[in-house]
């Protein structure tokens, strides 16, 4: 299993209740189900995944999360999980919002733009990035709202929304995000995973 | 027909109040099981028929001689798994192959019973069914399914007896018959009422049969179980046995001729007033009346773990009505699961050899056994 995963999952009390919001095949909701709890539930769009999920003996729901979160209750799951789809969203802002009224927890990983990869793409070659976690080319990817590790704590601070962990991962190595090495680690890694409340 | 006597039936002795008012006891209910029940009686899945079905749901039809409308799904190693489960099936009331009916025998006055029949609801059918229960000793069912119309009666289901089954897999449907369904059945039972031989309904005691009325009944309503592309792909333009159009009214075009031939083998299995009353009871189906349109709150009580399947080209009972069930159930937090299913073959799919639809089917209701 990838390291973000065992990063989520880490961060999951046993047996409390989570919704994994593009689920996608199941990795880590089995993996969830089998080790940490029984009390999971994903939603995911593509018909494919939905029936990979099922084959794994898994509650999920076919639907897109921006037509369909409204529909679960407020506060219904101790923890949300999305797991790099943020930026795939045409509204990320109503997403979070979403997020944050239906989980107690919300956690949220993104890819980080603001990683030197990145930024050497584009301030030397002058092209669109593709690295590791942003596979695509500008005119096939599906991510619309990219953002750094930066961004997304500038969003919950304006937001006045709880960022209580943050943490990042390069080379399947994990670290701290506090305000001293933001902008550091900012530039050194390739994906942000932040726990979030109201 | 041949073969009614190899139907199996209970007499309900329990009384039974109907929705109508009128209470029913006494009344036969014939039923089909598949598979054997285990000695924990854990295995046992209640399958629900839709409006034109019956209790042979698997293996041959005596009556018909033709294959049980669900054959791809139960049997041996099927998606219910005959080796593993126990499937009970039963005729509906109202229906015609052996349960309380319109054909059945009034026992005062030696006829038929026809239009005094009471009209019956999607309830009712679900409590006379019940008894079924009883009649094995079966405590809680593992699983209650069923497509279109038995979809119907599995939300029913649950909505009556919240703790009765672990699992329930209702299938193409919807928790409310809309205008267009209700307009659809009326066009059919206009149809069979048409008939100058259906005689107010008392064709049996004149020795008639309303079969061209049934017949255009079973056409309007075969067109909308199918999709506008299968129907396309199936038949276009294609003409019957010529090479050019006749300029008369004949069947020049294959697809004329197949719903002529639909019509005419259904008026030989089923009976014109239990259509009447089968369709009337699917209109009258909305399972949150009771509730002023809170469909969350008819299945509050309920532990069930749901999966809810729809087709992406059904529009009789389209995604957004099988979703309106997802939607009620996630808003109480229940174990719901979904999946729209992409097939061209519309509403008709759940009856048909759609391997996603089938392995979906057998994957969710394998997994949930084990557990």
């Amino acid at each position: 299993m990838k390291e973000e995963f065992k990063i989520i999952a880490n961060s999951i009390q046993k047996n409390k209740s989570i919704l994994d919001i593009g689920c996608g095949d199941g990795e880590l909701m089995k993996f969830i189900y089998e080790n940490i709890s029984k009390k999971i539930r994903g939603l995911e769009i593509s018909k494919d995944n939905v029936q990979k999920c099922i084959r794994k003996g898994l509650t999920v729901i076919e639907g897109n999360a921006e037509m369909d979160l409204q529909q679960f209750p407020s506060n219904s799951f101790d923890y949300v999980i999305l797991s790099q789809t943020l930026q795939a969203f045409l509204n990320p802002e109503k997403v979070i919002s979403d997020l944050l009224r239906i989980g107690k927890t919300s956690i949220v990983t993104i890819p980080n733009f603001g990683f030197w990869k990145v930024r050497f793409n584009l301030l030397f070659k002058g092209t669109m990035p593709v690295t590791k976690t942003l596979p695509n080319e500008w005119y096939n990817t599906p991510n619309l709202h990219m953002c750094s590790i930066k961004d997304f704590v500038n969003f919950c601070n304006n937001r006045k929304i709880n960022l209580f962990k943050s943490l990042a991962l390069t080379n399947n190595k994990v670290s701290s995000i506090n305000k001293l090495n933001l902008n550091l680690k900012n530039l050194t890694s390739e994906l942000g995973i932040f726990l979030i409340e109201k | 027909m041949n073969g009614f006597d190899e139907i199996k039936k209970i007499i309900v002795k329990k009384p039974l109040k109907l929705d109508c008012g009128v209470t029913i006891t006494d009344y036969p209910l014939a039923y089909e099981t598949y598979g054997k029940l285990n000695q924990d009686k854990d295995n046992a899945i209640m399958v629900f028929h839709a409006l034109t079905g019956d209790q042979f749901a698997s293996g041959k039809n005596p009556v018909t001689n033709k294959d049980g409308w669900w054959s791809y799904v139960i049997g041996p190693n099927k998606a219910l798994d005959t080796n593993k489960y126990f499937v009970i099936c039963a005729n509906v009331i109202g229906g015609c192959m052996g349960s309380y009916g319109p054909s059945s025998i009034d026992k005062k006055s030696g006829k038929k019973i026809g239009i005094n029949f009471p009209v019956i609801t999607i309830n009712d059918m679900v409590n006379a069914q019940f008894n079924l229960l009883d009649h094995f000793n079966i405590d809680k069912l593992f699983c209650v399914t069923g497509g279109s119309m038995g979809g119907m009666q599995v939300l029913q289901f649950i909505a009556n007896y919240p703790d009765k089954s672990k699992i329930a897999v209702p299938i193409a449907c919807s928790a409310s018959h809309s205008a267009q369904n209700i307009a659809f059945n009326e066009l059919g039972r206009q149809a069979i009422m048409a008939d100058e031989n259906w005689k107010n309904g008392n064709y049996e005691l004149e020795n008639k049969s309303p079969d061209k009325g049934l017949s255009v009944a079973r056409m309007a309503a075969h067109i909308t179980y199918l999709s506008k592309k299968g129907l396309q792909e199936k038949f276009g333009r294609k003409l019957q046995e010529r090479d050019n159009i006749k300029f008369g009214f004949d069947a020049d075009f294959q697809i004329e001729s197949y719903l002529r031939y639909q019509g005419s083998i259904f008026v030989d299995r089923f009976d014109a007033n239990s259509y009447l009353y089968i369709t009337r009871a699917m209109d009258y189906f909305d399972l949150s009346k009771n509730s002023k349109g809170d469909l969350s709150e008819v299945f509050k009580n309920t532990k069930t773990k749901f999966f809810i399947i729809s087709f992406t080209s059904d529009w009789l009972y389209p995604t957004a009505e099988n979703r309106e069930i997802v939607i009620a159930l996630n808003a109480i937090n229940a174990d719901v699961g979904f999946l729209e299913v992409k097939s061209d073959k519309g509403h008709d799919s759940f009856l048909l050899d759609v391997p996603d639809f089938l392995n979906s089917l057998k994957n969710f209701v394998d997994n949930s056994y084990k557990k």
